[in-house]
């Protein structure tokens, strides 16, 4: 970021309402900008899961496999990683290091053990022999969720990742701006999971 | 610590309060159609579904709203303009192809059963 300090106070003497662009806060817009694009990956993946959901080949149904408690848990989880990810993010906003890493390794905990379930989840279908070869409503259902799981996953990945970071250098201004991004990711995920249970899950066994 | 940062007003922060209300909100959101759907208490399963997409669409703005602190001011328009755009898109590519697949999919259904055996 060094590199780019000369050239920066021009602009900012130049153009006074524009000093919000400072170095790093573009980085959250991008981001931002990223994850809409992914909400349009997971978007085409709705709906070919829309389009096939009722390609059965012969093969189980919805309502004949998917266990509406087991979702339920998995929702609950996720949903109480992101109100743990926003105590992190509270906690660093009062500069509280202890607190943030604590909070972020609740979250990384609640984020194993969903795509815990999840897994276990795909082993008792697999195990049935609703595997994503049997029929395109199978592939679709496994493309979508799966997709978001290994969202999930690096998600996991970027808070141990974070956790390290956070230990080695605490709470300066690129760990902070990188723990924002990952604030957006996360939400983000919990967002598309409403679509997934929603849309697949719910109103699957209602068919 | 973040009052050294520049551009403090609009980098997405939220209150404790902020988070919980959302928090209970969500939970409610999603407790609702999970009850409804494993209880079958309403009969009419159009009924339930428009009712669970009606609450999954208010759970999404109430997360964008309270965890991804999506607002009018926040990068200056900027993050909601490029959400509103993102919407718009998804459901043109949603709404869109299961339109379009629907009435191909009722178009060639007589085809399919004609030459499926030979």
């Amino acid at each position: 970021m060094a590199e780019t300090q000369p050239p920066a106070p021009a602009f900012y003497v130049l153009d006074p309402h524009e000093h919000h662009h400072e170095p790093g806060s573009g980085t959250l817009l991008g981001f931002w900008i990223y994850l809409m694009s992914d909400a349009l990956i997971f978007a085409t993946l709705f709906a070919t899961y829309g389009v096939l959901s009722t390609s059965y080949a012969g093969g189980p149904s919805p309502r004949e496999i998917f266990e509406l408690p087991l979702v339920a848990l998995n929702t609950a989880i996720l949903l109480v990683s992101s109100i743990t990810y926003g105590f992190a993010m509270i906690a660093m906003q009062e500069g509280r290091l202890g607190g943030t890493r604590l909070w972020l390794a609740v979250t990384g905990l609640l984020g194993m053990a969903f795509v815990g379930v999840e897994l276990y989840e795909f082993g008792n279908l697999i195990a049935e022999g609703a595997t994503p070869q049997r029929s395109a409503f199978l592939s679709a259902f496994f493309t979508l969720v799966s997709t978001h799981g290994l969202h999930v996953s690096f998600g996991i990945l970027w808070i141990g990742v974070m956790l390290v970071q956070l230990g080695q250098r605490g709470l300066h201004a690129e760990n902070q701006r990188r723990l924002l991004c990952l604030s957006m990711f996360w939400h983000f995920l919990d967002v598309v999971w409403i679509g997934v249970f929603t849309f697949v899950y719910l109103l699957g066994v209602l068919r | 610590m973040s009052e050294t940062a520049h551009g403090h007003a609009e980098v997405p922060h939220g209150s404790r309060r902020g988070y919980l209300i959302g928090f209970l909100l969500s939970v409610v959101l999603t407790a609702v159609p999970f009850w409804l759907v494993m209880t079958g208490v309403i009969g009419d399963a159009a009924t339930v579904a428009a009712i669970i997409i009606a609450l999954a669409v208010v759970q999404i703005l109430v997360h964008t709203v309270c965890f991804l602190h999506v607002n009018s001011q926040s990068e200056g328009g900027w993050t909601l303009l490029a959400y509103a755009f993102a919407a718009v898109i998804v459901l043109i590519v949603i709404a869109g192809s299961l339109w379009i697949m629907y009435h191909l999919n009722t178009n060639m259904m007589p085809m399919t059963s004609m030459d499926g055996p030979s």
